[in-house]
């Protein structure tokens, strides 16, 4: 079965005095249909410009998007808008991606009637099945965003994603702005969807936790490099990258007893002006080695499911 | 038992507007003892933060306090700025969420610490530099000497909070008040910022009031956490026995919501209902509308905190024996 | 399955009216100082002919140059017209040229603003050179060259108050607009395709033209002024017109024997510009989140 989505070699970069910031560098992968991958990275590691990219709010500098065996860049300009309706997004902040001067139905509704010109009686019970389906009601539909809390609004943003019935949708940090409580809340929202409708997800975060409970797969990023990729039980329970392991490390556990377990990696990101040569991950590894220095460890498999761009990856476990 | 550093007595803070009052905290009591640090656990709109300010008497206007603030036997509800002076920075101390917006972006970060320390003690500049940079140097920001001619921008998020830390730690307070310090910052950084916490409290005997929503934070940091809801305290405890078995059940619905690495996919619980309404709170304990088991004495009157045995206090008509503490005890602990 | 949420807690407290309205007055006295005077200006503007007692034009040569008293509120000018009737007929003139300014530097400027912000770029840098070559004048040079060039009269001198203001609502709205683009929701509408021109017009615009409504509110005394001064120095409006400034420009040889032949419309002058600047101020304040108090 062919991926929903491919993406070979993604890349942008950006100019500034002090030089050129790769915020993404030729990052490749493969999303299946009904499948949640996700994207996982400390602030500046390329993350939300990846995701930006494929829906054309940033343009990328090379790379190919194919999306149901289409590739964007050598089809006509109408057939990719057409297409790109099937994918949508869901932003971190559910206090800035609404406008507030808009009722509800009309920022669901919105899409409908740019896509497809629809208006009144069927824009209207097309706006109230999708509220309908994340949860809202019919008498939510004439209000302000500022009448709801952040949880509700962050279903308001999902019910406009879902309005032109996409396949992929891309979520930024769901979750991020919302209270711990919610959180469950719109997380099982959005598990429950995907089963009943057969979507694929992108999901972006920098929770593993929350990433482990979502995602099918997992890509870990690094300074605009995927490091690891794979299924996210095997790579959170047996991490080939010591960033990886890094980041586990740094979980602060809820089991008190446990909290010596709490490792912090050293250093900080470096800045990507100063990107040192080889191994983004060197400076803070504990494991470098000179080779690592000398040149950017190739992304290569480690077995069927699973790859690494490291020259030492960590020691797999034999599986149980 | 060591003296508290902190005493907090039925603190009320109420903000007056058109014809309703917003009750932000409503009779809340706690203590931080000398030496210890106690986790403040809510979500948005417990009432955290303006506990917080309301320690240092730094609740913004139209907020009233009525209560008992005691700081190392110094009362603070009801003093004037002026009074407070020599407290604030002094013998208490307060780091808050985001440090790009704590520290001023004029002025290089050693004259900010400077100023804190010729404020409260008698130093000449050029020997309150040589303290800010050993202040640098003791919350580990790399090459001290050179940061501390850095202005705030020229930092990273993780050093910036370092140095609002060593801000904080320049005067040698005996209590520092920090306002989800790690909230903003990657988890990496967070990791970093948790343990230099730690070794700052192990190595000076400092106290320190943590305020966070995440649980994590709190089982890797604090010794003794108080579970805040709706304004009020529901639940104090020492840790592990707190998150081993929560007392109320706002606690323990907020413990099963949270996914947890190495759990996979079990579905989470998630709490019905929403925060109440700080202006028009029910009738009752403020809980009961997103509880399965309330009864009607829960309905009716709002609980008072009780004693529990093993330092414990918790604020529920139900107690040990409770539904939902058998649920707990049927699911295995934890 | 997803929970909808309930609210729990009693039924929401509606404050009645007169507490609301008493609420209001007290946090914004000025502004009701303000709107009260404002109010009165508009009204003598409506209602001039059933206000003023005399015909302001009709000249009363036995009648000149009296002082205020019973018959005459506001005294008589050296033709012995009644001031108090041409202050109340020259309302109609002064809010004429306060909407109608503003109006037209509007409707040039915000578009301007709208479209600078939005796209940045060579576009803003563009709109941008053209509108400073009119903020580079200093302020009514602009206005004396443009009616120089058309010939003197009010209309002129409105169209060149217009043509000299608009900079400030491109600056204002571009402003406004370039930090709305920075919000999510302008990223949301454009991953779903939504056009610029609805984007702008749809999704900018509501959010960014509240600081060029504060700044109307406070130019409108400001073009009265304007309007005022370049009648005074006599390329604004010409008699007959009944015009504030024109007014002071007449008495000018008189009125240092005479006081009350500049002070009626003087005063007038002064209390608009000053009830407008309280509206603006007391609107700003309402509009702007940060000058709320908790809520």
């Amino acid at each position: 079965m062919s991926a929903l989505l491919s993406v070979r070699k993604l890349s942008k970069s950006y100019g500034s005095r002090w030089g050129l910031v790769r915020a993404v560098d030729r990052v490749s992968f493969d999303i299946a249909t009904g499948e949640t991958l996700a994207l996982v990275g400390e602030s500046g590691c390329g993350k939300s410009t990846v995701a930006l990219s494929l829906l054309r709010l940033i343009e990328p500098d090379d790379g190919q998007v194919i999306f149901d065996g289409a590739d964007f860049g050598a089809i006509g300009a109408t057939r990719r808008q057409r297409l790109r309706r099937n994918m949508s997004i869901v932003f971190q902040n559910p206090y800035s991606s609404l406008n507030p001067r808009m009722r509800v139905r009309d920022i669901v509704g919105e899409p409908l009637f740019t896509a497809y010109g629809l208006r009144g009686r069927e824009l209207r019970a097309r706006v109230e099945g999708h509220l309908r389906d994340v949860g809202l009601g019919p008498e939510h539909m004439a209000r302000y965003p500022h009448e709801f809390s952040g949880g509700q609004r962050q279903r308001i943003a999902l019910a406009r994603a879902l309005a032109l019935e996409p396949r992929l949708l891309i979520l930024d940090e769901p979750t991020a702005a919302l209270d711990v409580s919610v959180q469950a809340q719109v997380l099982n929202l959005l598990r429950g969807l995907q089963d009943r409708l057969g979507l694929s997800y992108m999901f972006i975060s920098h929770n593993l936790a929350t990433v482990e409970y979502m995602a099918d797969r997992v890509m870990v990023m690094y300074l605009g490099r995927i490091v690891e990729s794979g299924p996210v039980e095997q790579v959170f329970a047996n991490p080939a990258h010591p960033y990886t392991q890094g980041l586990i490390d740094s979980i602060p556990s809820t089991n008190p007893r446990l909290r010596n377990r709490l490792k912090p990696l050293g250093g900080e990101v470096p800045s990507p002006l100063n990107a040192p040569p080889g191994c983004p991950f060197a400076p803070r590894c504990a494991r470098v080695m000179d080779a690592c220095l000398a040149a950017i460890p190739p992304f290569e498999s480690i077995d069927d499911t699973r790859s690494v761009a490291c020259l030492y990856p960590m020691e797999q476990e034999a599986d149980s | 038992m060591s003296e508290a550093i902190l005493k907090i007595r039925n603190l009320t803070v109420d903000f007056p507007g058109l014809g309703e009052t917003v009750h932000a905290v409503r009779d809340c009591s706690f203590s931080v003892r000398k030496g210890e640090i106690l986790g403040l656990v809510g979500e948005s709109g417990s009432g955290k933060s303006v506990t917080a300010m309301a320690c240092l008497g730094l609740v913004p206007p139209p907020g009233e306090m009525r209560g008992s603030v005691e700081i190392a036997g110094r009362q603070v509800v009801g003093r004037t700025h002026g009074e407070l002076m020599d407290l604030r920075g002094g013998t208490a101390a307060m780091i808050f969420q985001n440090p790009g917006s704590a520290l001023s972006p004029f002025f290089t970060v050693g004259r900010q610490i400077v100023d804190v320390i010729v404020s409260h003690q008698d130093f000449a500049r050029r020997s309150a530099r040589d303290l800010a940079i050993e202040t640098l140097r003791l919350v580990h920001l790399p090459d001290p000497e050179l940061a501390v001619d850095k202005y705030p921008h020229q930092l990273s998020g993780g050093q910036r909070q370092r140095a609002m830390i060593a801000m904080a730690m320049a005067c040698e307070p005996d209590l520092l008040i920090a306002d989800e310090p790690t909230t903003a910052l990657d988890v990496t950084i967070q990791a970093q910022i948790i343990v230099l916490l730690r070794e700052l409290a192990q190595e000076t005997g400092l106290s320190i009031l943590f305020i966070t929503h995440d649980l994590g934070v709190v089982a890797s940091l604090c010794d003794r956490v108080a579970v805040m809801y709706a304004g009020t305290i529901v639940e104090t405890g020492p840790l592990p026995e707190l998150f081993d078995a929560p007392a109320h059940p706002y606690t323990e619905r907020l413990m099963h919501t949270v996914p947890r690495l190495g759990s996979g996919k079990t579905e989470l619980a998630y709490i019905k209902g929403q925060v109440p309404n700080m202006a028009h709170l029910p009738v009752g304990c403020a809980f009961h509308a997103r509880y399965a088991h309330a009864s009607e004495v829960c309905r009716q009157r709002s609980p008072a905190a009780r004693p529990l045995g093993g330092a414990r206090i918790v604020a529920c008509h139900h107690t040990l024996g409770a539904p939902h503490l058998r649920e707990v005890a049927a699911r295995g602990a934890g | 399955m997803s929970a909808v949420e309930a609210s729990s807690g009693a039924e929401p407290f509606h404050p009645s009216l007169g507490l609301r309205l008493r609420h209001f007055a007290s946090q914004n006295t000025l502004l009701i100082i303000g709107a009260v005077i404002f109010l009165v200006v508009v009204v003598c503007a409506i209602f001039a002919p059933l206000i003023a007692p005399y015909d302001p034009t009709a000249m009363n040569f036995p009648h000149k140059l009296r002082a205020p008293g019973l018959e005459h509120l506001m005294g008589t000018d050296v033709l012995g017209r009644d001031i108090f009737s041409r202050v109340v007929y020259g309302a109609r003139i002064s809010l004429l040229i306060g909407v109608s300014v503003l109006t037209v530097a509007i409707a040039i400027g915000v578009p301007i603003g709208l479209v600078s912000g939005y796209f940045g770029g060579w576009v803003d840098a563009t709109l941008m050179r053209v509108s400073d070559i009119f903020l580079a004048f200093p302020p009514l040079l602009l206005p004396i060259a443009i009616t120089a060039a058309l010939g003197a009269g009010l209309f002129n001198a409105m169209l060149a108050l217009a043509i000299s203001w608009f900079p400030w609502y491109a600056r204002i709205v571009r402003g406004s607009v370039m930090s709305v683009r920075q919000e999510l929701y302008i990223d949301a509408a454009r991953a779903m395709g939504v056009g610029s021109l609805r984007i702008m017009l749809r999704h900018a615009l509501p959010n960014s033209w509240t600081p060029a409504i504060v700044q109307a509110s406070m130019d409108f005394g400001y073009t009265i002024l304007a309007a005022a001064s370049l009648s005074f120095i006599g390329i604004g409006a010409k008699p007959p017109t009944v015009e504030w400034g024109l007014m002071i420009a007449l008495s000018r040889s008189k009125f240092l024997d005479y006081w009350w032949t500049a002070a009626g419309p003087g005063l007038a002058i002064f209390l608009t510009v000053l009830a407008v600047n309280l509206v603006g101020d007391g609107v700003r304040d309402i509009l702007d989140p940060r000058t709320r108090g908790i809520r």
